[in-house]
């Protein structure tokens, strides 16, 4: 039951997040100031924590996925389902974790209120 | 033919195969956008930081018609998928007859919308010339 709800939620915010990135892509037809406007937004820290969430979303509902059609197509899937359920919850924060500090790296000096070159707005 | 129960009056008659065909078709395009969605992931968080996503780095990116393709068919699945998870959600909490058809409209307004403003900014996009070069941020 928690694997469907997670499911369903993922996606719903997955689909939310589409419909801004259609938005934010769109601004590539008003030339490179506005575009670049829009990049810089992503930049910020508080919406690179934000897109963990997404990332994290991401994953989720990508192993989760493979483990429904595990499930619909593979003979003994439903027995396995619980311990899935595992795999997919363990494999979705091994790889969450080493992208989550990629994503955050270059904010991090400014968090940390260190002066750096790269430091974020 | 996709029949939607409006929650009116008896469920609409068996005998259409939309709802068959939205079962395979959450999982045929899930499983492309399994390794589309976490290959752009990759390029635009992982071997690139985002702060160098820029005009400029579209532009070079676009001046390969690989991409826009990939683009396109990563727009067109993941919108496709969602917008069927959507509709799913709607047929299943949204009991309201009224609610159901503005919901259920909304929706489809919706796809139509968003698939147009993305197929058309991937289509007509030509970059300025003078935009070109430096691809991060100024910091």
């Amino acid at each position: 039951m928690w694997s469907w709800l997670f499911h369903r939620i993922s996606g719903l915010g997955i689909l939310l997040f589409l419909f801004i990135h259609i938005v934010d892509v769109s601004m590539l037809s008003f030339g490179p100031d506005v575009y670049n406007q829009s990049v810089t937004l992503f930049d910020y820290w508080i919406v690179r924590l934000l897109s963990l969430s997404l990332v994290v979303a991401v994953l989720y509902h990508a192993f989760n996925g493979v483990r429904i059609m595990a499930i619909d197509f593979w003979r003994k899937g439903s027995r396995y389902q619980r311990a899935m359920f595992g795999a997919v919850l363990v494999l979705t924060l091994v790889v969450f974790i080493p992208v989550a500090y990629i994503i955050m790296l270059p904010a991090l000096h400014w968090l940390t209120q260190m002066p750096h070159s790269t430091a974020g707005h | 033919m996709l029949r939607i129960s409006t929650g009116r009056g008896p469920r609409p008659a068996m005998g259409s195969n939309f709802e068959t065909f939205s079962w395979y078709y959450f999982r045929v395009s899930g499983a492309v956008l399994l390794i589309m969605v976490l290959v752009h992931l990759f390029i635009m968080h992982v071997s690139n930081d985002v702060s160098c996503t820029t005009y400029a780095f579209v532009a070079a990116r676009y001046s390969n018609i690989f991409w826009r393709v990939f683009d396109w068919l990563l727009l067109t699945l993941a919108l496709t998928h969602g917008m069927n998870g959507l509709r799913i959600f709607i047929d299943d909490y949204v009991r309201k007859p009224g609610a159901r058809m503005w919901l259920m409209s909304i929706a489809a307004l919706l796809l139509l919308v968003f698939f147009m403003l993305g197929t058309i900014t991937l289509i007509t996009f030509q970059p300025v010339t003078s935009a070109l070069g430096a691809q991060c941020l100024p910091r």
